[in-house]
């Protein structure tokens, strides 16, 4: 399908943003960034996490506003000021974790968001009108079945079945293809081809260039907020793309020397076979084999959403594994309880802290207590040796080399990077013998990442193992002793960091066979 | 035992699970829009006054039983104002509705305590007429008992074969979602608290004009906590509180059976069947998932900005 | 030297903002009996006589202070059965059914060992009671931890059943002589004693003791740390190594257990004897209490005090004003309507 962008080009844009800008506390997501989407048009908006597709998209479907910039609709200015305004303009959008409801049936779902639904409903004629459809776009689906008995491809298709009955021309699609099987995404490239073929404008986001040479006209690329460029299809290419995503360049990296030598000792942890049942849009981890030794750095590149949490929470024993056993320090562990892992001398850094790692209400002296309760605990646990505990707290805050905040403030008043911090210093004070670390450096400045990373190094040196998980790579490449690549729950690569490089691994990653 | 006794039995039966029924049916519209109306009993007490007092007053039963559905319309309201747009805990303002109710029920009714009421008229099930005279004056009914099932019929209707009904059920289940369809998750719980309150109304109005016809302190008894147990029991479904509402009030007819028998079986034991059953109910649907609450029931609105 | 995770100097700010807390409360008490007022003037009474009343019989003399205090007793306690739970995020509504299986377990240690002497006997009625609503709230707990059924639904509708139990065995088992609906007196040794010649009983030391030791482990102990942490992040409180199932199950039963122990405190003090249908919403009470306070002990002692003036004085409305005892009802509807639409003024921890 060599449809060319140029081929049709008498119609203008069907919307054009121009200058958008919009910045949260800390971050600028956007900045400054022009978009054309033309019907009859697959627009692929490529970037890794955090290059700000979604904030881009969400202020076009009007979730957000956007600080400064402009919104032209057929050449006309509007204000999207809420998604009902974007219906009202026939932009419709399907959300990653979709909009449905699960109790309700298909049928139900689509006419609860038919503009002209009448007072009372005909069941008949409305699946009749589903049926038309979906027909012609080849997105059968069962209308009287429930949406929570659907697969998350099923549920797709009644997402855009759903866009496709009340009136959207142009489509936005974040990640449609994050949880989707391989036939399916096939599917999924076939009705986009349909639409377009009928002049409905589509806007795609993804990571994952494949996929992005095979079904888009025209692609733009985020990074960092910025609009690195676009391209047409026939202009595109793997190199050039990778090149616009990530542009960092390999010379000049200062790599430690890598104590590469393994120890005869048994691996800190063993995961032997491991795979997860996934949940709804969960990933589930498949045939995943690693071994982590002490004095041991073992990065883990990937696209987040490809099983790095799964890992993570397998490891701690938060989710139980349907097949495969884990070994902790020599020991059968696959049944642990987590406090067991925890007590074992486990630390974890997950990828959001505030959900997962602190009790936000809690002062950052109680949530420093938390992980080790018990051994401040006082007469049986009748008093906490709170004198203890700051003093500890400070020492650590000290010893990586973070300023010490307020300790008696609530956690959730915290900025990101200070939360980071309070949870770096808490998880890594006792000499852990085992480090799960998720985007560890995530929202810190340049020197709090410095000191996190030679925390790590040192925990190293001191016979820790350490697995990293994160989206840097220029962190992986910088402190793994190791490196293994994520992709779709499956270990799909595994390397020396000096034997690779960020082309393979960023093929990797974006789903690429190497 | 005689058939005659067996047939007493069920008719009385059929008459105390009459206002059970609507005032089930009544939770069920509130609960599908999200709202736990554990005020219920207030309501039911204060519609019951109302209504009984009014009958009393004018001597028309219609009167009352308009007065009675009026005023559990506007208990809900006050309920609503509270849990809608005051976004105050579900659980904690239900219960100051239920205490509300013990204090203004006993107020109304004050003065209306062992008076006699003009009954609701009574009618022959059709067809029946032509039995003995001890067998068909058993099976006098009046209106509100005829409408019942039908009622609950309508009611299943609306919520499934109509767009107000599937914007309601919708913002019971994700008020967002539904927001995001256009429409105001706060109006349609008022509208389902209304009309919710009116049935509730009508429970009431039948439990003190048609079937006891008298009106006492507390008269309810836990009939709002039966009907918030009923909805769970019939699994959120109109239909199936019907279901329910029988197989409670087959209970309320054994243990009468049992104690016109002279059988040995406390009556206190059989009141616990219900509660129990449905529990059970709970444990087995929560084993299968197959339990259908509503997905944001209990939960605050809190609009978007 | 500092003992708790609390900032170590104490400002003025927070008493001035105690104070404020206190004033809009008396503000909305004023207007709750405001609208009790017209209340009263529609159904032809004198709203000033009947507030006067009111007074009278509860802040205004000695005797009717103590009678305040009776009645708060078992609210305070059904309040802190409520609060404990409360602060894991487990919602108890069944507080009152906990208390009438207390009652039950408590009247059977009463009638079985009537013969011990009181030191041995009220102790153990007191544990009895407690394993009452121990094991009425163990139902819920537990089908809570097992991610079977919400424990809103199941200690509701366990509510409904233990009222009926203890007819149960007072119908048919237990009953006095003469009056089937109730028991035969207590012997003095299952008696709670009484203090300063009045009608409050040990009981009313034992709830302020408890409030102060539920206060006390919130504050100190390292389970305290370890619930709150719960309460505010379940899903890093496991990630922490917290063993979530175990609080969840034994927080809900002490909350039964304490509940338990207000309903052995109803039958052993107040009643000294068991009777049928012998608590009318006092575990719903608790439920509001605790709710309206925040779960914080001294909202609950606040609050519970409240409630009883306007409950005791309900007494003497009815024998003055010849209106229906329950109409006073209306009076702390009112007061908790008012409260309950100003939600952001007291409870931080909304909960959906």
């Amino acid at each position: 399908m060599p449809a060319t962008p140029t081929s049709h080009a008498l119609p203008g844009p069907m919307v054009s943003m121009r200058g958008i800008t919009k910045a949260f506390p800390g971050v600028l997501a956007n900045d400054g960034i022009d978009l054309d989407i033309y019907p009859s048009d697959v627009h692929a908006l490529l970037g890794e996490n955090g290059a700000g597709k979604s904030t881009l998209v969400k202020i076009l479907y009007g979730f957000y506003r956007a600080d400064s910039g402009s919104v032209l609709l057929n050449g006309q200015p509007v204000r999207i000021q809420s998604p009902a305004d974007a219906r009202k303009f026939q932009i419709g959008m399907v959300f990653q974790d979709f909009n449905l409801i699960p109790a309700f049936s298909v049928a139900e779902n689509i006419a609860l968001f038919l503009p002209d639904l009448k007072p009372v409903i005909h069941p008949k004629e409305i699946d009749h009108r589903i049926e038309e459809i979906s027909t012609r776009y080849d997105l059968q689906v069962n209308p009287h079945a429930l949406v929570s008995q659907l697969s998350i491809g099923e549920q797709q298709k009644v997402e855009i079945l759903k866009l496709l009955l009340s009136n959207a021309r142009l489509f936005i699609l974040d990640e449609p293809t994050r949880v989707l099987a391989p036939h399916e995404i096939k599917a999924l490239f076939g009705v986009l081809e349909n639409l377009r073929k009928d002049g409905y404008a589509i806007l795609l986001i993804t990571h994952k260039l494949n996929e992005v040479l095979e079904c888009a006209d025209r692609i733009s690329v985020l990074r960092t907020g910025r609009l690195a460029g676009t391209l047409t299809r026939r202009e595109a290419s793997e190199e050039k793309l990778i090149a616009f995503m990530f542009e960092k360049s390999l010379a000049g990296l200062n790599r430690h020397a890598h104590a590469a030598a393994r120890s005869d000792r048994p691996p800190i942890l063993r995961l032997t076979n491991i795979a997860t049942h996934s949940l709804g849009a969960q990933v589930g981890l498949e045939d995943i084999n690693l071994d982590i030794y002490p004095h041991e750095i073992v990065g883990v590149a990937g696209v987040s959403g490809n099983g790095q949490k799964e890992l993570g929470d397998v490891i701690l024993g938060l989710q139980k594994c349907s097949q495969g056993h884990k070994e902790l320090f020599g020991q059968e562990a696959t049944s642990w309880s987590i406090g067991r892992v925890r007590q074992s001398g486990v630390a974890f850094v997950p990828e959001n802290p505030l959900q997962m790692a602190v009790t936000p209400y809690l002062s950052v002296l109680e949530n420093m207590a938390l992980t080790r309760s018990r051994l401040y605990a006082r007469l049986g646990g009748l008093r906490v040796d709170w004198g203890a505990v700051q003093a500890d707290a400070r020492e650590s805050f000290v010893r990586f080399g973070f300023s010490v905040p307020s300790l008696f403030v609530p956690v959730r008043s915290l900025s990101g990077g200070n939360l980071q911090r309070m949870t770096i210093a808490r998880e890594l004070a006792f000499d852990p013998k085992l480090i799960v670390g998720s985007y560890l450096t995530r929202g810190l400045d340049l020197q709090s990442t410095l000191s996190a990373r030679q925390a790590l190094l040192d925990a190293r040196q001191a016979g820790a193992g350490i697995l990293l998980i994160s989206e840097d790579l220029e962190e992986l490449f910088t402190l793994s002793d190791r490196l293994i690549v994520l992709s779709r729950g499956r270990i799909v690569g595994s390397f020396l960091p000096t034997e690779t490089d960020n082309y393979t691994v960023g093929r990797l990653m974006t789903g690429a066979k190497v | 035992m005689s058939l005659l006794a067996v047939l007493g039995v069920i008719s009385s039966a059929i008459y105390s699970g009459t206002s059970l029924l609507y005032t089930t049916l009544g939770e069920v519209i509130d609960e599908r829009a999200g709202i736990v109306n554990l005020g219920l009993e207030g309501v039911l007490l204060v519609s019951a006054s109302l209504g009984f007092a009014v009958t009393k007053t004018t001597g028309s039963p219609y009167l009352g039983i308009l007065a009675a559905v009026l005023a559990g319309g506007l208990m809900n309201m006050v309920f609503g104002y509270l849990v809608i747009t005051r976004q105050a805990n579900q659980l904690a303002s239900g219960l100051a509705v239920m205490f509300f109710g013990y204090g203004l029920s006993a107020l109304i009714g004050k003065s209306f305590v062992g008076a006699k009421i003009n009954p609701l008229p009574r009618y022959v099930l059709p067809g029946l007429s032509r039995l003995p005279l001890v067998f068909s004056s058993l099976f006098k009914f009046d209106f509100l008992i005829f409408l019942v099932v039908p009622m609950a019929v309508l009611i299943w209707w609306l919520l499934y074969r109509t767009r107000w009904g599937l914007g309601l059920r919708a913002v019971g289940e994700n008020a967002d979602t539904a927001f995001a369809s256009g429409r105001n998750p706060k109006r349609i719980r008022y509208q389902a608290l209304l009309v919710g309150g009116l049935l509730a109304g009508l429970g009431a109005a039948h439990l003190t004009i048609a079937y006891t016809m008298a009106w006492s302190e507390y008269m309810t008894a836990g009939r709002g906590f039966i009907a918030v147990a009923l909805v769970i029991f019939s699994n959120w479904d109109p239909l199936r509180a019907i279901a329910g509402a029988l197989i409670f009030s087959a209970a309320v007819a054994f243990q009468l059976l049992l104690q016109s028998s002279g059988a040995q079986v406390s009556p206190f034991l059989l009141n616990t069947i219900p509660y129990l059953l449905t529990i059970l109910v709970l444990i087995v649907w929560g084993g299968n998932r197959k339990q259908s609450a509503p997905a944001s029931l209990g939960r605050i609105y809190l609009g978007s900005e | 030297m500092a003992q708790t995770a609390d900032p170590p100097k104490n400002s003025g700010f927070f008493y001035q903002k105690y104070l404020q807390v206190i004033l809009r409360n008396l503000v909305m008490i004023l207007i709750a009996f405001l609208l009790f007022g017209i209340i009263l003037l529609l159904s032809g009474k004198n709203p000033v006589l009947s507030f006067r009343d009111i007074f009278r019989s509860t802040l205004g003399s000695a005797y009717g202070f103590s009678e305040v205090i009776v009645a708060m007793t078992p609210m305070l306690i059904t309040a802190l059965a409520v609060a404990f739970p409360a602060r894991v995020g487990l919602i108890n509504v069944g507080a009152e059914g906990q208390l009438y299986m207390g009652a039950l377990f408590a009247t059977w240690g009463a009638l079985t060992f009537s013969g011990l002497p009181a030191w041995v006997l009220l102790p153990g009625m007191a544990l009895l009671g407690m394993l009452g609503g121990g094991l009425w709230a163990f139902i819920p707990g537990y089908l809570k931890s097992i991610g079977l059924v919400n424990e809103t639904i199941t200690s509701l509708l366990l509510n409904s059943v233990a009222p009926s139990i203890v007819s149960f065995f007072i119908f048919g088992y237990w009953h006095a002589p003469r009056d089937t609906s109730t028991t035969s007196n207590f012997v003095k040794s299952a008696r709670l004693p009484t203090l300063f010649g009045t009608r409050i009983d040990l009981s009313f030391v034992l709830a302020v003791v408890l409030l102060v030791l539920f206060w006390l482990f919130m504050k100190y102990t390292r389970w305290g740390l370890e619930m709150r942490a719960i309460g505010g992040n379940s899903q890093s409180a496991r990630r922490n190594g917290i063993p979530l199932k175990i609080y969840l199950v034994s927080i809900m039963c002490i909350g039964g257990a304490i509940a338990g122990l207000a309903g052995m405190a109803q039958v052993s003090g107040y009643y000294g004897l068991l009777l049928a249908n012998f608590s009318i919403g006092l575990g719903f009470m608790g439920f509001l209490i605790s709710w309206i306070a925040g779960g914080e002990p001294l909202g609950i002692f606040l609050i519970s005090f409240v409630v009883a003036v306007i409950f005791t004085g309900g007494n003497l409305l009815q024998l003055t004003q010849g209106l229906p005892y329950s109409v006073i009802n209306i009076l702390l509807a009112f007061t908790l309507f008012i409260v309950l639409a100003r939600p952001t003024f007291f409870s931080k921890r909304r909960r959906s």
